[in-house]
């Protein structure tokens, strides 16, 4: 059931807390514990005794803890792939408890049910898209469908911690708990509640001189009746929330402590270790295997056909892989036509052509495109063509698994632990409250690790043998048999009046996955637009890869808009700007990047700068980028991007989360491609599949905007999707050659 | 039987000679600070002091370190764990994404600096560029070089 119809979209944030029940309960040995659950009843009687394992079904959405010894838990739905996405939802409950940073902890909530996310997310993270425009309401459906399509989702992915469970729960949390602890207060010291004061995890009252720590009275406090509706703090009230705390996971990971999956070595289990091939094919399996030399090989254990792959395992994971690399495999054959790189974007040319000026799927449409299109004084049409991508993350694709005695614990870099828990218990038949995922930081994910499959395997090999087995993908496993940002082919058809403004725009392409908005131009005023999909086969499985379809559509659509402005004869950022007439806060992001890069400014020699702008994940983000071309080949010197999330709660976070976005998309730009022979994919390693390096990265200013006062928009994603047509748009400045495919540096070898 | 000395301890396996160094060190020995990221040298992940050195244990051999000193992340903080000025510049700095590839970063860096304590750009990007960060920190790595080897003032935390 879902009553956030337009109507009933105000004061959501306490209609949603109404609606939620925040409870709480008292910690084993002491302390005060509280969760916020989505349906009526104090969830808390049933999840204090989950603390020290029992089971139950309520669902409660996150948590925090306070010890007797002062320290406040943050327990942490979300996973930690270096988006900092523990650090700053603890940040936000803390400063709503007052708390004392410093005695902050942070704790990755276990692999529950209890933390389900299922199509009641809307209703938590309605009040973060009640100012949305209407044209990017898909994002938040198409989130909520496949959220609901899962029944047990815990999911790590979207942007969206920040502005779902931190504005959300997290700081819901930390107000009710404060109240309560001030609570315990006034009536153990008889005085109002109203004189007590809280900074720092610590109870003052002023007159009487009293004063005590949280941890003194967490006992109590979850005695104390609890407000529902806590009233949040006015931003002029924060401490912690705008600043730019340092993250708590940092200090691990440069002292080389910090545990990410490869690294799991689970107390009191000796692994052995697999190395693993798959099809290079999608689909296809096991024809046949020759092992003769693999299995006279040193350390070698096993050699299993799973018949939807090959496991070798040994004693340590190198001896596994070079025997593996030994094993002669072959494999049936794929049924689909597709076989090379021409192949695919001859299939997708197909359907385009076959859908004509007018056919296929509308995805926008605005007034009369065609009619439009017939009266302009100035057409034009360009097609461009992105091609598949790997994500890539510099921690190859692992899972520790041990299966024994109809129990399954698995160790695993996840984004998605209750999906790999089901997939393990649909695949290996054991119930899901005997599985266990544990999973620890990610190194690097991107959208790769939204999948089990690979756990999956851990767990049939460790079935198989019998005993535990670490399983390790190689780079080129990861490279060659994963899931990809799918290739995609996109015609434009614009016209153009006297005065050179855009009055019609024709769209079609060939895939719309996620979210829905992102091949829509709504932030521009174009009075007569169509935007239409024709579906096509496409070859290799579809993944989510850092800011989805964005990463192509920003890119088409921007480049495509540069050409519109060259074709009318004006400056490219004039031209945007003209379109935000009815934008103010994009207009206010282009202007702010446009005088922070001296846009004005007469170019350097070989030297041009490149703009665009993308919104996308409820931030919006413009970015110029200066490229020197006087060698002939493109060298960035320097990226200005200006982001307007609303309101940023760790500035200094987020321009890490940004300058990251850019560096993903402009690797992508320069050198991303993945091309299919004979029905695999080329490309293996970092090799040949090229990552941006220190010496090629150009030096990145962030600016930030906040034009709200919480936060509205996500950041792991959107620094992505204007870094690649900035810089085409700067080399087709320095160069008059449009590059209308992607990478980019293989066109200037 | 290989024998070397790991961060200053000496040590004695028993591994194929040719086994790579990473995974002497990580399975045999338990040192998981260093990381598999490509295997065949590509990205430095997997950065070790190999008498001095910056090697890529993915592709070196235990037989190269026998009777050599190896030193990995875990042995670059002073000897009651202080933080050596790189780790605390990639703190304040806030270098780290997923924090992967920051242990090879690291120890690339480290021997950088020993051996030019007041790096240019150009010196960063000669020794630096073997390192990929597929979160993109590089801008983030120059600056903390920087502020290690006291060419910049590190970053305050209401900044």
């Amino acid at each position: 059931m879902n009553d956030m119809t337009p109507e009933k979209k105000t004061g959501a944030l306490t209609k949603w807390s109404r609606r939620g029940f925040i409870g709480a309960g008292v910690l084993a040995g002491g302390g005060l514990l509280i969760g916020i659950g989505v349906r009526p009843g104090n969830p808390i009687g049933e999840l204090a005794p989950k603390l020290v394992g029992a089971e139950g079904e309520q669902l409660v959405n996150s948590w925090v803890k306070i010890g007797v010894d002062n320290v406040v838990t943050a327990i942490v739905p979300h996973c930690e792939m270096g988006q900092g996405a523990h650090s700053v939802l603890a940040q936000m409950l803390a400063d709503e408890l007052d708390a004392d940073w410093s005695k902050v902890e942070v704790m990755q909530a276990p692999t529950d049910g209890t933390y389900v996310m299922t199509d009641t997310a809307r209703m938590f993270v309605a009040p973060f898209t009640l100012n949305a425009a209407d044209w990017i309401e898909p994002t938040w459906n198409g989130l909520f469908t496949q959220i609901s399509k899962a029944l047990d989702v815990m999911i790590t992915g979207g942007s969206s911690s920040i502005r779902t469970t931190g504005q959300g729960q997290m700081r819901v949390a930390g107000a009710a708990a404060r109240k309560m602890l001030v609570g315990a207060a006034a009536d153990a010291w008889g005085v109002p509640a109203s004189e007590i004061e809280t900074r720092d995890s610590m109870l003052y009252h002023k007159a009487s001189g009293k004063s005590a720590t949280y941890g003194e009275f967490a006992s109590a406090a979850a005695e104390q009746t609890m407000d529902q509706t806590p009233t949040l703090k006015d931003p002029s009230q924060y401490r912690l929330i705008g600043k730019s705390k340092a993250r708590t996971d940092i200090p691990s990971k440069v002292n080389g402590t910090a545990e990410f999956g490869m690294d799991a070595a689970p107390e009191g289990l000796s692994v052995s270790y697999a190395a693993t091939i798959r099809p290079p094919a999608p689909g296809t399996r096991v024809a046949s295997m020759d092992t003769t030399q693999a299995k006279e090989m040193s350390g070698v254990l096993q050699i299993l056909n799973m018949g939807d792959f090959v496991a070798v395992v040994a004693d340590s994971y190198w001896q596994a892989q070079q025997a593996l690399n030994t094993v002669d495999v072959q494999w049936t054959q794929s049924e689909s036509a597709i076989k090379s790189t021409a192949d695919q974007f001859n299939a997708y040319a197909k359907a385009l052509d076959e859908a004509g000026a007018t056919g296929g799927d509308v995805a926008a449409s605005k007034g009369d495109t065609q009619a439009a299109l017939s009266s302009a004084v100035t057409t034009l049409e360009a097609e461009y063509k992105a091609p598949y991508l790997a994500h890539a993350p510099m921690e190859p694709i692992n899972c520790t698994a041990h299966v024994m005695d109809g129990k399954c614990d698995v160790w695993t870099s996840t984004q998605v632990p209750l999906t790999v828990r089901s997939a393990l218990s649909e695949a290996t038949g054991i119930a899901k409250d005997d599985i266990t995922v544990h999973h620890p930081y990610l190194g690097g994910s991107f959208g790769r690790r939204l999948e089990a499959v690979y756990a999956v395997m851990a767990a049939r090999i460790a079935q198989a043998t019998g005993y535990p087995v670490k399983s390790i993908w190689s780079r080129e496993e990861d490279t060659q048999k994963a899931l990809y940002r799918p290739a995609e082919l996109s015609r434009f058809k614009a016209g153009l009046d006297e005065s050179g403004s855009l009055v019609a725009y024709d769209n079609i392409f060939t895939h719309r996955d996620d979210p829905k908005e992102a091949s829509v131009p709504g932030i521009y005023s174009i009075p007569n637009t169509s935007v239409r999909v024709a579906e096509a086969e496409r070859y290799l499985p579809f993944a989510a890869w850092r800011s989805v379809d964005h990463s192509q559509h920003g890119w088409f659509i921007e480049s495509f808009i540069d050409e519109a402005a060259h074709a009318a004869g004006q400056d490219p950022y004039e031209y945007r700007l003209a379109m935000l007439k009815d934008a103010p806060r994009h207009a206010a992001v282009l202007k702010k990047v446009a005088e922070i890069s001296d846009w004005s400014a007469p170019r350097a020699e070989g030297t041009a700068k490149g703009i665009a702008i993308v919104e996308s994940f409820g931030t919006i983000v413009a970015q110029v980028i200066e490229v020197d071309m006087s060698s002939g080949k493109p060298k960035m010197l320097n990226v200005w991007a200006v982001c307007d999330a609303g309101f940023v709660v760790n500035p200094d976070g987020f321009r890490n989360q940004i300058e990251g976005g850019i560096v993903f998309g402009l690797t992508a730009a320069m050198y991303g491609e993945l091309d299919l022979v004979d029905g695999g994919i080329k490309q293996s390693n970092f090799h040949d599949y090229k990552m941006l390096r220190m010496n090629e990265t150009p030096d990145i200013t962030v600016e930030i905007i906040n034009s709200g006062d919480v936060p509205t928009g996500g950041a792991g994603e959107p620094g992505l999707p204007p870094a690649a047509p900035a810089l085409t748009n700067a080399i087709f400045a320095a160069t008059g050659k449009r590059l209308r495919e992607l990478p980019i540096a293989k066109q200037f070898a | 039987m290989a024998k070397f000395i790991l961060n200053g301890q000496p040590v004695e396996v028993d591994a194929d000679p040719a086994m790579p160094i990473l995974w002497v060190v990580r399975e045999k020995l338990g040192f998981n600070g260093t990381k598999f990221g490509c295997g065949i040298a590509q990205c430095g992940a997997c950065t070790v002091h190999l008498d001095g050195q910056p090697v890529r244990s993915c592709s070196t051999p235990v037989s190269a370190a026998e009777g050599s000193e190896v030193t990995t992340i875990e042995g670059i903080a002073g000897p009651e764990g202080e933080l050596s000025a790189l780790q605390k510049a990639w703190i304040s700095e806030q270098v780290p994404q997923c924090g992967y590839c920051q242990s090879g970063q690291l120890m690339s860096a480290s021997a950088l600096l020993r051996d030019n304590p007041t790096p240019s750009d150009a010196d960063i990007d000669a020794a630096m560029s073997g390192n990929v960060c597929r979160c993109g920190t590089y801008t983030r790595i120059r600056r903390a070089i920087k502020v290690a080897s006291g060419q910049l003032e590190p970053r305050t935390e209401e900044a």
